[in-house]
């Protein structure tokens, strides 16, 4: 077969993630911003914009991992292993929040602002691992013999700490512009005036990170600065800062309703291009490429046929259910 | 922790995990499939108990379907965190069929259940009724990819190991393995049993109670109608069963029969009733045992023999303590639901189902009794397995992450507080909604004419969530 099946399905996968990223990324920012919006009601219609949609998007997340599993079943069990604690603790936030959302609605009144509290918490702790899981994962993993070589505390190093925090930021900024474009009224300005000064902290993470990356990562720095990839790079910067001054300007204006949300999202998408060049074409940095990890060719093209015909179907009645649940959502809306 | 190595606390981390998992699925199987037998009976009679009891399991089917999706998140990422040798093993034949249960199973679930927890008023009555029939087809798919998956590890076939791991060479006989049909027909039964026997306690308590609505009744009498129906069915599918395990994991069933040895010039093999197996002793204590009834049920002849586990070494045997145990609680309950069934219907042939306080008492106790038996299931089997992860192929043991004992315990830690303080509350909601019961009208309001007035987001302004609706809950035709 001429097909680089390695190739392929590190394609799916990666943009299985950016999905991830993009779908759970606004409904992670939303318990982010619970702590900015005291008012039971808004923090009800917040809720509400997300919950007939949650569970799909957390899926995005369970295929990352089943198709790792599937073609790349070393780094899976590598990555796994090595970020056992950052992931049981995202895990953890996972299982908070996600409970949360149904118990909030059926707890008695006493309890209710547990839930509220457990559901920014688990927020908060799923998007910081998450984080911290990627700039270990950019630091990269020690492998011998197959499995992974180094510590249990390996991850936590000041850089995937620091990507920690700018996850934060980034979902918050999603969570933030979905809001604008579903909610209306006071919680829509609010989250207006809330959007500025994320994205300026946004803007300056991933600076940060653009530096640090290179700076702490010879390899990284020489794929960035050799030819061909500098033409290609170089006018990634310059899209993240035109991106970050529509977004700004869309923010303060009143008729503006999807724009910042899309914005914002093309604002991620750069950064995970950006992260792609640095990595490829390793799948456990800093040096096992996607085909050195390999599974055998049967595994790769038997699971490739289903993931080629169904990924479509996905992709529609997804975008069906959106398209049912479109439009702005108001306080004392029914939920089940 | 306790003195436990690692591979114990990662084997006990996984049952931990995988134990909670699969309570959630099993009431998520069996509920999934009873709403669509509500909504269809509601949209062809019009019958509005129907709908009533529709909208009512729907509030519990949500609340169970959150902790099954986030508890089996944990188990998707625990291959490769806790059995990372395993993964990179194994994962060309795990992790293919666990792709496929995303792709076929968990994004159809979640991409029809928005729809089907809040678009009653959102699409048409036929298209709400096929986002439901979508999510319980779904969770049936779920299932057979798992098991496959599961059964493959049972009695692994259609693969090669080359370089030290496995290659599929036949994906038709790594999922049509040998214990898959078996596997499959049992845990579904299962699941539908557990879910019969749950919804037939919450009717048989409301009727305790004296609240003796027609809903009450009508959720009774269809839970009683699946008991009778399919409890024979789950026994002769465990015959079955265990017949084909005998064919394919002998020590499995001599562990599970507390069979050591057979006797020389003996008739057939006894059933041992009760008894406590002896690992070091390789015998069974304080035997009640019944003479050729073994030999009846797993050879179907009177005078058949099958190997006892002193014929394995000593490495290679499960631990026959536990596995005899927990075998005979998920057989017993088995009875038990037979009994259930048959008596239920002996009363509604006498026209007293809803009224014998002693019947209505024994359902109610045996509510959990499909959940306790579904554990006990999964206890004999995967302990049953052991010590191979992939039956023959390779050791638990070796399959185990090098983590140290000190992290183990503390996730395990960790898990244990947090699954005990999350489901614990989460159950107690669910039966908190349980108690609340059916109410007259429940879906009212959830009509699927336009509500006018309504805006584009296209619901009725009127609040159907239970609790923080109150004035929804003051009739005023009753008030
Ligand atoms: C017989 C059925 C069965 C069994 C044995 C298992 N599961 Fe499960 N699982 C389901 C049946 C199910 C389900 C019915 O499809 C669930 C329950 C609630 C739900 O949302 O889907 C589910 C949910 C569920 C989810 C969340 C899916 C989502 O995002 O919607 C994951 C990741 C897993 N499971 C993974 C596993 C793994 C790795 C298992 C093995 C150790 C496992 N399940 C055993
Ligand atoms: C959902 C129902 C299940 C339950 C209740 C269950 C229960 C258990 C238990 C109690 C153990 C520990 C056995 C021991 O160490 O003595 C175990 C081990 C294990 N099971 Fe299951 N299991 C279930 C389903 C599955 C499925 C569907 C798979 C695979 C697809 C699976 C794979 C494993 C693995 C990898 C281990 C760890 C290795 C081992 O200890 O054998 N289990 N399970
Ligand atoms: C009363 C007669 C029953 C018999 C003879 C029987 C037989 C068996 C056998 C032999 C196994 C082990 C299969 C293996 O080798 O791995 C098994 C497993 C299991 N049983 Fe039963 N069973 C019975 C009733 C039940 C009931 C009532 C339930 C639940 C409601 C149940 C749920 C399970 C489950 C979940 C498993 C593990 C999954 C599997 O291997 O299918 N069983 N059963």
């Amino acid at each position: 077969m001429g097909i680089d099946l390695p190739l392929l399905w590190a394609v799916i996968i990666g943009f299985g993630l950016m999905m991830y990223v993009i779908m759970d990324g606004f409904d992670l920012g939303i318990g982010l911003l619970f702590p900015f919006v005291p008012g039971r009601d808004d923090r009800d219609v917040m809720v509400n914009t997300v919950a007939p949609v949650w569970d799909g998007n957390e899926t995005w997340l369970v295929l990352g991992g089943a198709a790792l599993l599937a073609a790349f079943p070393l780094a899976y069990a590598v990555i796994l292993s090595a970020l056992y604690l950052p992931l049981v603790l995202m895990l953890a936030g996972l299982i908070w929040r996600g409970v949360a959302f149904e118990f909030r609605f059926k707890a008695d009144e006493a309890h209710k602002p547990f839930w509220d509290k457990a559901f920014a918490w688990g927020s908060y702790i799923a998007t910081f691992f998450q984080g911290v899981s990627l700039g270990a994962f950019i630091n990269g993993f020690p492998v011998e013999n197959g499995a992974y070589a180094g510590g249990l505390l390996d991850w936590l190093t000041p850089f995937s700490l620091f990507t920690g925090f700018g996850l934060l930021v980034a979902y918050a900024l999603l969570g933030a512009t979905w809001l604008v474009m579903k909610t209306e009224g006071a919680l829509q300005r609010r989250m207006r005036a809330l959007g500025r000064p994320i994205t300026a902290v946004l803007l300056a993470t991933i600076a940060a990170v653009s530096l640090w990356t290179p700076l702490a990562h010879a390899d990284v720095s020489a794929r960035w600065f050799s030819m061909p990839n500098l033409a290609f790079f170089a006018p990634v910067p310059a899209l993240v800062l035109m991106a970050s001054a529509a977004l700004v300007r869309s923010l303060g204006r009143d008729d503006s309703h999807a724009a910042p949300f899309v914005l914002a999202l093309a604002l991620l998408f750069l950064g995970y291009t950006g992260l792609a060049i640095s990595l490829w074409p390793n799948i456990i940095p800093p040096a096992v490429s996607i085909w050195q990890a390999a599974a055998p060719p049967q595994s790769m093209g038997f699971a490739l046929v289903g993931a080629l015909f169904i990924i479509p179907f996905i992709l529609a009645y997804t975008a069906w259910s959106y398209y049912v649940f479109r439009g702005k959502v108001k306080a004392g809306e029914g939920y089940h | 922790m306790f003195g436990l190595t690692a591979l114990e606390l990662a084997r006990i981390q996984f049952g931990f995990t995988v134990s909670f998992h699969i309570i959630f699925p099993a009431i998520t199987i069996g509920l999934a499939s009873y709403l669509v037998v509500l909504e269809g009976l509601w949209l062809w009679k019009k019958n509005e108990v129907y709908r009533d009891l529709y909208h009512f399991w729907t509030k519990i089917f949500a609340v169970n379907f959150a902790m099954g999706v986030v508890s089996g998140l944990v188990m998707a990422y625990q291959f490769g965190t806790n059995w990372s040798y395993f993964s990179s093993f194994a994962g060309s034949v795990t992790g293919p069929l666990l792709a496929y249960e995303v792709l076929t199973a968990f994004f159809l679930e979640a991409g029809f259940l928005g729809v089907m927890l809040f678009g009653w008023n959102k699409v048409g009555p036929g298209l709400h009724l096929f986002a439901t029939i979508m999510v319980a087809v779904g969770t049936l798919i779920s299932a057979t990819w798992i098991l496959a998956s599961n059964s493959w590890m049972q009695t692994p076939q259609g693969f090669e190991i080359i370089d030290g791991r496995v290659v599929p060479v036949d994906w038709l006989k790594v999922i049509f393995n040998p214990s898959f049909p078996y596997r499959l027909a049992h845990m579904t039964i299962a699941a539908y049993l557990a879910t019969a026997l749950f919804v037939g306690a919450s009717g048989a308590w409301h009727l305790l109670r004296g609240r003796d609505t027609p809903a009450v009744r009508t959720m009774f009498s269809m839970a009683l109608w699946m008991v009778l129906l399919v409890a024979p069915v789950q026994i002769a599918v465990g015959d079955a069963h265990g017949l084909n395990t005998l064919e394919h994991q002998p020590a499995k069933i001599a562990a599970m029969e507390g069979h050591w040895r057979n006797e020389p010039g003996a008739k057939g093999v006894p059933l041992i009733l009760f008894g406590w197996p002896d690992m070091a002793a390789e015998e069974t204590r304080y035997k009640i045992e019944i003479p050729q009834l073994g030999s009846l049920i797993l050879t179907h002849s009177l005078d058949g023999q099958y190997p006892g586990l002193s014929a394995y070494p000593p490495e290679d045997r499960p631990n026959a303590t536990i596995v005899f145990w927990s075998f005979r609680v998920m057989v017993g309950l088995g009875f038990l639901m037979l009994l259930l069934g048959v008596w239920g219907a002996w009363l509604r042939w006498r026209g007293r189902l809803y009224a014998s306080p002693l019947f209505l008492r024994f359902a109610t106790v045996m509510g959990p009794a499909g959940l306790v038996a579904i554990l006990a299931g999964w206890f004999t089997t995967e302990i049953g397995r052991q010590p191979w992860v992939v039956y023959g192929v390779m050791r638990t043991a070796d399959a185990v992450s090098n983590h140290s004992a000190v992290a183990l315990s503390a996730t395990l830690g960790l898990f244990i507080v947090m699954y005990c303080a999350v489901f614990g509350t989460g159950i107690s909601y669910l039966l908190k909604l349980v108690a609340k019961g059916p109410q007259q009208g429940e879906g009212e309001g959830h009509g699927h004419t336009p509500v006018p007035g309504a805006n584009d987001y296209g619901q009725s302004a009127r609040p159907a969530r239970p609790l923080s609706a109150a004035p929804d809950d003051i009739d005023p035709a009753l008030g």
